[in-house]
Parts: structure tokens; sequence; C-alpha cells
């Protein structure tokens, strides 16, 4: 009959309006700042530096091996590297970055210079929340703000911070095992 | 007492104020509660209607503004004050400027007529429900003016469309009317209502309680949507198809005030309905004539609003030629035969023949009508016209 | 002839004016739509309430937006009609417009309502209105009603006749 339809669409709607007072089904906003969506373990935002230990200084596992600075698509990334050595997590002595640079505005979160990076030294992050209101260089970040300790890492991902703990330490084991070996054969 | 507490306190002040000045003191205490009253609750109603939509599309409405967001009408104030007013370069000025201003001093005007409680109404009129809609009738003319002034050949567009559909759905609005006037016997809306505040036994004799008056005022209320370019009727105003139809070029606070003068319209014909159909003033049942009249009148008016958020919450736009055919070949016949079995409800003795006679002509209208309208949804085999 | 009478009369005989001197067709209509309303008010004033009020809603509500429609189905509407170019004859208008004023006036003084002393209007209430249409006149009802079906009619035809024509 006509107009049963209108009914049952005005009865669909009621039931929706009514049961949003009750039903958590029927109102799924999150009110953002205050309640927050939970984030998935692989999402990512932007990168940063890993260092381990507590000095971000001398923990900081990058090398300034440049190849992330080459790879990255748009080129956000600035890399100088030191006139001087220190040793890093197998105690070989490396370069460090003197200044390592990511522009905010133009990196696009593609991954690849985690992706490429020889010495798992740069990690994405997944904080979002970045905007800022100076104009001058807010969004240009340095090596202070970039650099993070490891528990970060291990906190965001666990999965790959997992297996990247346990390739490191096969790889110390074996240097360490290289390093007792050359006493014994010589 | 409380019933007639506004009527005393007129009254009251009328007493302490010198005999040269009371009539403009008496015209003054009656405007000004209009004044007052219906913006503030069209401020209250953007709030609660974006609030209700929002909870029947399972989502919060505005909440930050205030307590749950009840002052978000002032940021929208605020905002709409302080927009620049761009008015287009080859837009008619002087009408341009004009469209708001007249649809808003007819959008106050019916308010006149509105018998608000008992013994309170601004102005008796013996012809009050003619004057009603003949300020109606007006309000078209505002609208056209705003699309033609803009210069654009959308608004333009929205604005004939709008004042098609105006025009059609009043023949509908007006036939229903007519069954009241008829049961009544006057156009007065005061004397429509006193014919409505009595009861027999427990049930009160709204005309809405009567076969012809059910029908006629769901034809009223769908006439009434149609008439304020209410959704699902508001092809005029399209926010998604022509953007805001006839009132694009228009910004800051002239566009808000259109959104005033058409939620204005939109309680004012309420306000008409409720007076002609659910008794205006008077209490649903017996026991509850403790209650103010005024608190009865606004508690109806509130229940007509919710009616109208929740049907635009419901149903998707009507196009343009489902509207009209709408108009035309289902709601004027149906209104016509309202208004016979009105005249039959009238001139048959009191008793079941009468409720037996009345809704057989409405149910056996509807049905025909409603098979009419089916048979017409079938798409048609598609025709080709090649160029010669 | 009191405030409200000339305050009425005044907007009625501007709106008329403007209607013949504006140069925008729309202006003129929506001029000529002001003159309704004021006439609509004359008769309020008058204390014709249903004549008044009956005034206001076909005249401003139906004929004015009768016309607008008219106006832009068939000129488009942007065009602006050129004002009477000052070489036309204004003056030749306004003796004319003046001659039939002064016979109209003459005309009007010289009949008996005005010398006579005021007789109480008749208060032709709606309900004398409707029980004469009804009763007295029901002929003249029907034949009006017939008339109005035919023009309705005949103008369906007459825009579905344009429409098939070219094909």
């Amino acid at each position: 009959m006509l107009g049963m339809g209108i009914v049952k669409g005005l009865v669909e709607t009621a039931r929706n309006f009514l049961g949003s007072f009750t039903d958590k089904d029927r109102l799924v906003t999150v009110q953002f700042p205050e309640e927050r969506l939970p984030v998935a373990e692989a999402a990512r935002n932007f990168p940063f530096l890993i260092y381990d230990g507590v000095d971000p200084e001398q923990g900081l596992r990058c090398v300034a091996c440049q190849i992330c600075e080459k790879e990255c698509p748009p080129r956000c990334i600035t890399i100088e590297k030191s006139k001087d050595k220190k040793p890093d997590f197998v105690g070989k002595q490396q370069f460090y970055p003197a200044v390592f640079d990511i522009d905010v505005s133009v990196c696009m979160s593609c991954q690849i210079c985690v992706e490429v990076c020889p010495f798992d030294a740069i990690r994405m992050d997944n904080e979002f929340e970045l905007s800022t209101d100076d104009r001058f260089g807010g969004l240009l970040w340095t090596k202070e703000k970039l650099a993070l300790p490891n528990e970060h890492y291990m906190a965001i991902h666990p999965t790959e911070a997992a297996e990247v703990e346990a390739r490191r330490a096969e790889e110390k084991a074996q240097a360490e095992a290289k390093k007792q070996q050359p006493a014994v054969t010589k | 007492m409380p019933d007639q507490m506004f009527v005393l306190l007129k009254h009251w002040i009328l007493g302490y104020s010198p005999a040269v000045i009371q009539p403009a003191v008496s015209i003054l205490l009656t405007i000004i509660p209009i004044l007052l009253v219906f913006p503030v609750l069209f401020a209250l109603t953007t709030v609660l209607e974006r609030k209700g939509l929002g909870r029947i599309q399972n989502r919060y409405g505005p909440n930050r503004v205030g307590f749950y967001g009840i002052l978000q009408p002032m940021a929208d104030a605020l905002k709409s004050l302080t927009k620049e007013d761009i008015v287009p370069a080859s837009a008619d000025h002087t009408v341009h400027f004009l469209a708001p201003l007249v649809l808003l001093a007819v959008a106050f005007l019916p308010y006149a007529v509105l018998p608000i409680g008992r013994n309170m109404i601004a102005a008796n009129l013996d012809a009050g429900v003619l004057f009603f809609f003949a300020i109606g009738a007006i309000s078209e003319l505002s609208v056209f003016m705003a699309g033609w002034s803009s210069r654009n050949k959308y608004s333009l567009l929205g604005a004939m469309r709008a004042v098609a559909q105006m025009i059609s759905y009043e023949v509908p609005l007006l036939l229903s009317s007519i069954a009241v006037i008829m049961a009544a016997g006057s156009l007065s809306t005061v004397e429509i209502v006193e014919k409505q505040a009595g009861f027999s036994g427990i049930f009160p004799h709204w005309y809405v309680l009567t076969p012809w008056g059910f029908a006629g005022f769901v034809l009223f209320m769908i006439a009434a949507t149609a008439e304020t370019n209410r959704s699902p009727f508001d092809l005029p105003e399209g926010e998604s198809e022509i953007i805001a139809g006839y009132y694009i070029e228009y910004s800051g606070f002239k566009f808000a005030l259109f959104f005033l003068g058409e939620y204005l319209g939109m309680f004012a014909i309420s306000g008409l309905g409720i007076t002609l159909f659910l008794g205006g003033w008077s209490a649903p049942l017996p026991f509850l004539t403790w209650i103010p009249s005024w608190i009865w009148f606004f508690a109806k008016l509130v229940g007509l609003i919710i009616g109208f958020i929740w049907v635009r919450g419901t149903l998707p736009r009507l196009r343009m030629d489902q509207l009209m055919n709408f108009a035309w070949k289902f709601m004027l016949p149906m209104a016509l035969v309202v208004v016979v079995s009105a005249g039959a409800w009238r001139f048959l003795p009191q008793g079941l023949t009468r409720w037996l006679v009345s809704t057989a002509f409405i149910a056996v209208a509807y049905t025909l009508l409603a098979r009419g309208v089916e048979t017409r949804n079938k798409i048609a085999k598609r025709t080709y016209r090649f160029a010669e | 002839m009191s405030a409200t009478f000339f305050i009425l009369a005044a907007v009625t005989l501007i709106g008329a004016c403007a209607a013949m001197m504006l140069r925008g067709l729309v202006h003129c209509a929506l001029a000529l739509a002001v003159a309704f309303a004021g006439l609509g008010t004359l008769y309020l004033n008058l204390g014709a309430q249903f004549l008044g009020l009956a005034q206001l809603l076909v005249y401003v509500g139906a004929i004015a937006v009768l016309i607008v429609f008219v106006i832009l189905l068939t000129r488009g509407g942007d065009s602006d009609s050129p004002a009477l170019s000052p070489t036309a004859l204004p003056i030749a208008g306004v003796l004319v417009a003046t001659a039939i004023f002064a016979i109209l006036a003459w005309a009007i003084f010289h009949t008996v309502a005005i010398h006579s002393p005021g007789l109480p209007a008749p208060q032709a209430t709606i309900r004398q209105l409707g029980t004469s249409l009804m009763e007295g006149y029901v002929l003249p009802l029907e034949v009006i009603g017939l008339m109005l079906t035919a023009a309705l009619i005949g103008a369906v035809i007459v825009a579905m006749k344009e429409k098939q024509d070219p094909r």
C-alpha cells in the first residue's frame, strides 16, 4: 500500500535515534582529542633515528652512509658526514652524521629510507599530530629531534623490534666470537 | 492562574502606563514577545535539528560549544555576522538587498493570527486563516526576487523551481484547510480553536480525530513541508545538486536571514496546522486542563518540529517531476475527496453512519489514487530521438 | 482621510508610477506587485477584510508571480528594454492622463453617493458572500468555473503543441 515504505523508514530512523543512546553499535563516533582509535602495529607516519643506550650522541646507530638520502624520492633528507669516527654496537669504528635533517612537509611516508638502511638506524614512527605554528623551521627536524631511544621502537612496533633485536644480538655474538678467535689462532 | 499569566501581566503594565501612550504600549507588548520567542525557538531548533539528525545518522551532533552544544547558535550567529558580505558585481543590488528583508517581514506577519493560548492572540481577525494564506503567498515573490537578482543561471533555476513547487502545493494546503473551515463554520482562528476545545467523554473534539481530519492533517503537513522547502521537498535548495539554489550568491548575514525566514515559515505553518487540526491550545485529555494553554501550544509545536526533523532524516529528496506529479495527481484529488468527506460528516447525524461514510470516501479514493501513483512509477521504454 | 490612508495611497501610487517608469522589465513587475499590495491594504483600511485579503492572495500571490514567470519564460529577463527615449512624447502622455483624471474626478464628485449623508456601510460578511454565491449567483459561478477550466485546458494544449512541433 502506498505509504508503507515511508512508515518503515520512519520506524528504522526512530530505532536508530533511540538506540544511539543505549547501543554502542548505533553511535560509532570516536570523539577525537579525548578518545582515540587504536593504532595498527604497522602504521607509519614519519621516520625517526634509533639510538641504543641512554646517550643520543654516542648510541646513534646511523653511520652517515647516505643511502637513505640518495634513495628518498622527494629528497627530504639532508646528511653531512662527520670528520671523526666513533665505535658502533659491535665495536667497529664508524662515521656518524654531523647534520641529519628531514623536512616534515616534504616527507611522503613511503618508508623507502627504512627499507634501504643497512644498519637498522632509521625507522617509522606513528605519531601524526605534528603540526606547528612555527613557519620558519618548525617543520625541519634536526638530529636532536629525530633521535629516539630503542625502547620507543620496541614499544610501538614490537614484532619488528623483536626480529631486529634477534638479528643484532646474533651479529654481536659473531663479532665477539671473531674478536676472541684471532687470539686463539695467532 | 498561570494560564492567563501573560495576559494579566500585560494588563498590569498597561495599567501603569499613561493613557496617551497606552495604544502604543499595548501594541509593543503584543509584538515584542513574538519577536523574541520565535527567533529563540529558531536558534534552539537549529541546534536540536543537527543533534537529532546526527543521532539518526549514528553520530553526535555539535557538542563542543556549550553544554552539550547548546550554544552552537551563538557560534553560528557570530560566524554569519563576521563573514564578508559578497555581492556579485553583475547582480541587481537593490533587489538583491531587498529580497531577504521582504522574506523576513513576510515571515513574521502570520504569527499575528495564531492563538498561542487562551485569549493570547495578537490580532483577532475575522478572516484569520485567509490572512495567513495571503501572506504566505507573498513570500513566493521574495524567493523569486532572491533567485533572479543574483544573475546566476543556477540560482534562477532554483528560484523558478521553488516558486513552481510553492504554487503547486498551495492548492492542497488550501483545500485541506477549507475542510476545517467548513466544519468550524468560521475563518477566524480563535473560533476554530474554541470549537475544538470541548470534550466528549475522554476524547477531545480535535478535528484530527475524525477520518477527514486525519487525512486532511496528513495532507496539510505534507503540503506544509513542501511550502517551506523542507526535505524531502528541498530540491530548490538542493544542497548537493545546485548548491544552494536560489540563495547561492548570498553570504554571511543575509544567508542567515534566509535561514531564519525559512524556519519561521516552518513554525508558522506548523502553528496553523495545530490551530486547524490539533485543537490549538486545548489539552488532549479532560484531566490535563490544569496545564496552561500556551504550554500545550508549544508542546504541540515542538512535537511537529520533531516530526519535521524525523522526516528530514529519513526520506531522500524528491525529484522535480516526482514532486509535481505528486502534488497535482495525488494530493489535489485527495484533498477534494477530503472536502467531500468533511461535508458528509457535517450533514450526517452523529453516530456510526457518518464515521463509516467519511472513512469510506477517503479509503476508496486513497486506494485508487495510490494505484495510479504506483503504475506510473514503472520505467517507460526508452525512446530515441535522432537529429534529422 | 487619515494618515494611514495617505501613506497607503502614496505607496500604491509610487508603485504604479515605478511600474511605468523603471527600466528593467522585472523591476516593473515587482513595482506592480507593490501597487497591488498597496491596493489590498487600502481595502483592509476600509474594513473589507475578505476583499483585501483576497486581493493580496490572488493579485500579489498569484498574478504577480504569473507575470514574472511569463517575463522570464518569454524574454529571458536579461535584456533590459530601453527606457522611453527622450524623443518620445511624455508631454502628450501627461496631458492625456490629466484629462482622464479630470473627467473621472468630475464624474465621481457629481454622483449621488458623495452628497448623500453617509449610510452605514452594509456588512458583507463572508457568510453572506458565500450564501449569495451559492444560492443567488450559482449559475454565473458555474459558468466562470467552466470558462477557467477551458482556459486551463487550452493553455496546456498550446504548450504541448509547441513541444511536439520540432518533431
